[in-house]
């Protein structure tokens, strides 16, 4: 409301109370300013109401008031209120047009009494059994999802999709030579601090040649695809998640239902067969330049030549080493572009949930990653590969 | 108790001042070297409903945001009360938006706030009240916008109508002095639309704030605009100032201005057959336009 005023008081919004024959009479004076109301007075000023008992009426008294803002009517709403309760008659008539405007129209729409209640604090029991729901509910929306995907990839072999492969070629660019400078660095980092740790150890027993070894089948067999997954959780999965996000909330997937072309295979496969191709190509780089960071150390730090490093790599890893890598990283690709892709479709309709959808995108598909690794090796370990 | 005087928000009528609550003098708009618009001069006078019309594109909204400061002014000045806002300090600047109540097209709440949240977060920012003092002016908000009840509802989970009122709210969450309304029926249905209009007007009345409507839906523009300027994206000036009423009548205007008033296409009839003189081809590409 007003913010200036040109009202001859300056003192602050004050108020009293007097009786007028059988009516109380509420006396308000000076600026009133929401950033200068003295609440306390005005409570004690209510208290005192409540001891004064009966009165007809309770009538109100504005002649002294200067400026004023929303600080006045809440007074007088909770004047209106207070004769509600104790049955005592508000006489409106007394109130300046204005007021008796705003009051009406604060009033005029009842309050909503079906609203949202506070949250109220559950025991411990009830967040648990609340999350388990929880848990399997997102375990079968997410199987829902693989089942939808499977029979997109079976209507994409059959040619009846609507794929789109413009947005196939450009995921297909945007994870993998996009993708090379940050996997490259990553990977030789952990080559690195792979070799330096093992040097550690291995060079007590004379045995510093085997760190090629060491570097060369953790690469392969784990920490390659296991690296390589995680940025392209935090990379492409978050983007998957915002795009797919955005989309929803602005109806652009609604407008493709409508056209009767699944979301399925025009957004989802593009994107999850351009990250199950490039995800091993990308892994095989990540081994290389990881054992170029293994040999990096050997030969700066353990006095190892390049070909015996070479030779000892070579001798090191069998095919079934660099398989199991690329297994996992097409399993990988799989997961970062499904998780992805499954938040983004159950991203909310406001800008919070796309936010929500990108985190839990790159949470779930971080820590499926690492589930998936460990039953592969378990398989592997099983059937002794 | 005889009815009292009748105090207004901001000072009895009598106390208000002479000089106009908006004053605009020769301001050119524009993106980079591209003018938009050019020499836009109007006043406002304190408590009058300005409605800035115009076609799309002609730059009403970018108007607003030269008002309201989302724009710096390189050309002209903008004159609230007396004061140039154009030419204020940044501090300056900022302590006069504080005045300004802003309602932008889709309500522009913030999503992960709930409506109560919403409109508490200026009085939080702004002012040293308590929690529960706050709450109190929240509930009043809410309730002059026809919303009490909704305190703990997130946007999401209300209908475009009542978003628009929820950010009709915390437009008036610091009391302001100045009311900016961003195509405030855009998306509406007509009565909910009338609603809004009404509620527009009846908060003027009652508290005496300044408005200044974009729009350019007609009937809104004839219900609540006092004065209205029409921005013309041809001529890029504004070709009309007044009120749309009089604006409306033969001879009052440009003819530009009471086509657009009049919904009538100037390359047509009113029915919307193509005038007689037009040539063949002509009445081929209209009826295909």
């Amino acid at each position: 409301m007003g913010t200036t005023n040109s009202a001859t008081s300056t003192a602050a919004g004050k108020v009293t109370f007097g009786r007028s024959g059988r009516n109380l009479v509420l006396r308000f004076e000076g600026n009133w300013n929401v950033r200068n109301t003295r609440h306390g007075e005005i409570d004690a000023l209510f208290s005192e109401l409540d001891r004064e008992g009966a009165a007809d009426g309770l009538q109100v008294d504005m002649a002294n008031v200067g400026s004023w803002d929303t600080s006045l009517l809440i007074v007088v709403a909770r004047a209106k209120d207070w004769c509600r309760k104790h049955t005592v008659n508000f006489l409106s008539e007394s109130l300046p047009a204005s007021v008796a405007s705003l009051l009406a129209i604060s009033e005029e729409v009842p309050e909503r009494k079906t609203g949202r209640e506070l949250k109220k604090s559950s025991s411990i029991f009830t967040l648990l059994g609340s999350m388990t729901i929880d848990v399997f509910a997102g375990v079968g929306t997410a199987l829902e999802f693989t089942g939808d995907a499977v029979l997109s990839f079976g209507r994409i072999l059959r040619g009846q999709a609507a794929f789109d492969w413009r947005m196939f070629w450009l995921t297909m660019q945007e994870c993998s030579a996009q993708a090379l400078p940050i996997v490259g660095m990553i990977s030789f980092l952990t080559g690195l601090i792979f070799a330096f740790v093992g040097a550690i150890q291995l060079r007590q027993f004379g045995a510093g040649i085997y760190v090629a070894n060491l570097v060369a089948v953790a690469m392969a067999r784990e920490m390659g695809a296991i690296m390589t997954g995680i940025i392209m959780a935090g990379r492409t999965g978050a983007a998957f998640a915002a795009q797919i996000g955005s989309m929803k909330v602005s109806e652009e997937i609604d407008a493709l239902q409508t056209l009767a072309i699944s979301p399925m295979d025009f957004l989802v496969s593009p994107r999850l067969l351009a990250l199950f191709f490039m995800m091993p190509l990308l892994v095989l780089y990540s081994d290389l330049v990881g054992i170029l960071g293994g040999a990096f150390v050997g030969l700066s730090f353990l006095g190892i030549s390049w070909s015996q490093y070479w030779n000892q790599t070579i001798g090191s890893m069998g095919l079934i080493d660099i398989a199991t890598g690329l297994v996992k990283s097409a399993v990988f690709g799989v997961i970062v572009a499904m998780a992805g892709c499954e938040r983004g479709m159950k991203c909310g309709n406001d800008a919070a949930s796309v936010g929500n959808a990108a985190t839990s995108a790159v949470v779930l598909g971080i820590t499926w990653i690492v589930a998936s690794d460990a039953l592969i090796d378990v398989i592997q370990e099983v059937l002794n590969l | 108790m005889s009815e009292a005087k009748a105090p207004s928000p901001g000072g009895s009528p009598g106390d208000r001042r002479s000089e106009a609550a908006i004053e605009v003098k020769g301001l050119e708009m524009g993106y980079g070297s591209y003018v938009l618009m050019r020499d836009i001069d109007f006043s406002v006078a304190p408590g009058e409903i300005m409605v800035i019309m115009g076609g799309s594109g002609c730059g009403k909204s970018t108007l607003l945001k030269y008002l309201i400061g989302l724009k710096e002014v390189e050309k002209g000045e903008i004159i609230y009360d007396g004061r140039s806002f154009s030419k204020a300090s940044a501090k300056e600047k900022e302590e006069m938006q504080r005045t300004f109540g802003v309602l932008y097209q889709g309500g522009a709440l913030w999503s992960s706030l709930t409506l109560a949240e919403n409109v508490a977060l200026p009085l939080e920012q702004y002012t040293s009240l308590s929690a529960s003092e706050i709450m109190d002016i929240v509930s009043m908000k809410l309730a002059l916008v026809g919303l009490k009840g909704f305190e703990e509802f997130y946007p999401s989970e209300i209908s475009g109508g009542m978003r628009k009122r929820a950010g009709l709210a915390r437009a008036m969450s610091l009391d302001p002095a100045i009311l900016f309304f961003d195509e405030p029926s855009a998306g509406l249905d007509p009565i909910t639309s009338v609603r809004l209009d009404e509620l527009i007007l009846r908060l003027r009345d009652a508290l005496g704030t300044t408005v200044v409507v974009v729009t350019h839906e007609l009937p809104s523009i004839f219900a609540i605009a006092d004065t209205s300027i029409f921005l013309d994206a041809e001529t890029k000036s504004v070709i009309a100032h007044g009120n749309p009423k009089e604006l409306v009548k033969e001879g009052h205007s440009d003819p530009k201005v009471r086509d657009f008033l009049l919904r009538s296409d100037p390359e047509k009839t009113p029915i919307g057959l193509p005038r007689k003189n037009q040539s063949a081809n002509s009445i081929d590409s209209a009826s295909h336009g």
